[in-house]
């Protein structure tokens, strides 16, 4: 599949004398598991660049199919024969992992709307490499934050035994201050959490915080819904996003999870992204479109100030941050991932339409572990 | 580990292996039967649940959208037998997995065309939603119990249809030899047809009844499908009594090594690292089974030694 968009100068005379067109490469999952992740990215972005009039962004989508060998292809032909600037789109760490080093290696910016390994913030850092979403163990963090200003002393935590999974667990602990009653690690792609529930049951814990993205989620929080469990359930907004709540239904309503994005956070550019995206698309977004739609108007505002062809001056464009985010304040970190506050949510129903609303605030300005081990 | 808990843990291995059955049935009956490898079997899985959901979200009856899951499955196996897989019984093996892999691709490109690419909403119906206390303390969850009871009784079925129906008959007559049977003025076509349905069918009730409490979206099927190619390798092919035996075997296996390895490792491991090499070999355990149990009957434990 292959879409080319272009929106070209229908307005170009007031756009800023800077302004050159850049080339925008977005490799991203819009076919087999995991697609809504790459479709609600995909959405949001689209939407920034349809509302910036006058912008010269030239953008290419490719699926990837969630298939490492397959984004590395795509992005050497985006690379090689599309002469793209500039990368985004990537969902998963292992894909970013596979596409991000190489690409930066060969002088192309990366924005990064989603994935963040902490090995691309750490030792692994690139100038030119921006995450506009979070690096990996942030959200989790926070879920452990939040654990110990609820009173939680006895946590029950669970994730896939994939990489990913044990920074979640590493994650949560890096902030949790109490007793941790058993951790389990379930397979990955597993659908069947009946001896893990039992478990949870005979463990005696106050809470059980679990990091089971997309379809494990799901399968998850219907069963435990059915066992009579009623162990109080925490976790990052992987499993709570728009999407996954209305397959789980009411199962999920009351519980707790930590986001760096909401649809209530209060700001006139916020407001103004759910009300044109639930327009445009004809459903509520996610906190993937909203990192889409930042990503989006990070590239569209260094775009204003500083031609793509210099390099440093783009860079320096972009470090500035000079757009109005969706989550309100925005900054990047020396290793240019973000400096934001990540916040607590409860699944709540509006109407039909299962959804989360802001409860509290986890953790205010908060950056990644990783940071100090980077240096450019 | 408290008695109660592993009580608990031996009715949820119980029910998966049930669970497994129903798909294992199907391949089995097909490959003893037709000498077909069917990979396809786990998109009649994914048909069956979206079915289920699609119905179910439309009229607001679980019970229509579990009648409508079977027969949606049953049709889609009847007809994917009548316009690919009879022109395939005369290939080799290769030819059936190309074929059949092309249907899998077939499948959820049509469903995700139909459906979109998020995941549909299916739950519980009120009749067997919430945990129930079973005597001796246990708590579980009254919809796995339903499935127990769902998973034996077709079992039972089988059984009685396997041996004693001339259905039956003419499908164990068939695996033994097709041309007699043909010769004895049998419909061939006709019953590979039936055949092909009914563990179509099967599939999609499997489909139906898991994916109520799992995440109904496109690509569910090809996990179970191993799985359940594990189990009528160990059961023997062709045996609807073996794929019973190796269902249960694998279910148990599955479900108590994910729970027992970790904390076997925790008696001389410190916690951490016991977690993460036990949940690695639990994830391998039923492949250890399939190996010994291959070392010791290769043809399985009640497949028929090859003359």
């Amino acid at each position: 599949m292959r879409k080319t968009l272009t929106t070209l100068a229908a307005l170009a005379l007031a756009t800023a004398a800077t302004a050159e067109p850049v080339k925008v490469g977005m490799i991203t999952t819009l076919s087999g598991g995991g697609a809504g992740l790459g479709i609600d990215v995909r959405d949001g972005f689209m939407l920034a660049l349809k509302q910036a009039e006058g912008n010269e962004i030239e953008l290419i989508v490719e699926d990837d199919q969630r298939k490492p060998e397959v984004a590395v292809q795509l992005a050497d032909k985006m690379i090689q024969s599309e002469k793209v600037d500039v990368l985004t789109g990537i969902i998963w760490s292992n894909l970013a992992m596979a596409v991000v080093p190489a690409a930066t290696a060969q002088g192309k910016f990366y924005l990064s709307p989603n994935a963040g390994p902490s090995a691309l913030a750490g030792k692994g850092c690139s100038p030119l490499y921006f995450n506009v979403a979070w690096q990996n163990d942030n959200l989790h963090e926070a879920a452990g934050a939040y654990a110990n200003t609820a009173g939680l002393a006895n946590s029950f935590i669970m994730a896939p035994n994939y990489p990913a999974g044990q920074d979640a667990l590493t994650g949560y602990k890096r902030m949790y201050e109490g007793a941790v009653a058993d951790e389990v690690y379930t397979q990955l792609g597993q659908t069947d959490y009946a001896a893990e529930i039992a478990q949870i049951r005979a463990s005696g814990a106050d809470s059980v915080f679990f990091f089971l993205p997309g379809g494990m989620g799901i399968s998850f929080m219907k069963q435990y819904a059915e066992s009579g469990v009623d162990i109080p359930l925490l976790g990052p907004a992987f499993s709570f996003d728009q999407v996954i709540l209305q397959a789980v239904g009411d199962a999920a309503l009351g519980v707790k999870n930590t986001s760096q994005w909401s649809k209530d956070i209060d700001n006139a550019t916020n407001a103004a992204f759910v009300e044109s995206f639930e327009a445009e698309y004809g459903r509520l977004p996610s906190l993937y479109a909203s990192q889409g739609f930042d990503t989006a108007n990070l590239l569209l505002s260094a775009a204003a100030t500083a031609p793509v062809s210099d390099a440093a001056a783009f860079q320096a464009a972009l470090e500035a941050a000079e757009f109005d985010s969706t989550r309100g304040d925005f900054a990047f970190g020396p290793n240019h991932h973000p400096i934001q506050d990540i916040y607590v949510r409860e699944v709540i129903k509006e109407g039909e339409v299962l959804t989360n609303m802001i409860v509290g605030t986890a953790l205010e300005d908060h950056a990644d572990a990783y940071a100090a081990e980077c240096s450019f | 580990m408290s008695l109660i808990l592993f009580i608990e843990q031996l009715l949820n291995g119980l029910q998966f292996g049930l669970m497994l059955f129903l798909m294992a049935a199907g391949l089995t009956l097909v490959f003893g039967v037709m000498g077909l490898i069917n990979l396809a079997h786990g998109s009649l899985y994914m048909v069956g649940a979206f079915a289920c959901a699609g119905v179910a979200t439309a009229t607001g009856s679980f019970w229509l959208g579990l009648v409508a899951a079977l027969a949606a499955a049953a049709a889609a196996g009847a007809l994917v037998e009548l316009v690919v897989i009879r022109r395939l019984y005369t290939r080799d093996h290769l030819d059936q997995v190309l074929a059949t892999f092309a249907l899998i691709l077939i499948f959820s490109e049509g469903t995700r065309w139909l459906f979109g690419s998020f995941p549909l909403y299916l739950s519980v119906p009120p009749l067997l939603s919430g945990a129930v206390t079973l005597p001796g303390g246990i708590e579980y969850s009254l919809y796995r119990l339903a499935l127990i009871g769902a998973g034996l009784g077709v079992a039972g079925g089988l059984c009685w249809l396997i041996s004693g129906t001339r259905i039956g008959i003419q499908i164990r007559a068939g695996e033994a030899d097709r041309q007699m049977i043909a010769a004895l003025g049998v419909d061939i076509g006709r019953l590979y047809t039936l055949v092909f349905a009914l563990g179509a069918a099967l599939a999609g009730l499997a489909g139906a009844l898991v994916g109520t409490i799992q995440s109904v979206q496109v690509g569910m099927g090809e996990p179970v499908l191993i799985l359940a190619f594990v189990v009528i390798v160990i059961g023997g092919i062709g045996s609807i009594k073996g794929a019973l035996v190796g269902a249960l075997l694998v279910g148990l296996t599955d479900t108590l090594g994910r729970v027992l390895l970790p904390e076997a490792f925790g008696l001389f491991m410190e916690p951490a690292a016991a977690t993460a090499v036990g949940s690695s070999l639990a994830s391998m355990a039923i492949y250890v089974l399939m190996a010994g149990v291959l070392i010791w009957r290769p043809s399985g434990l009640f497949g028929e030694a090859p003359a």
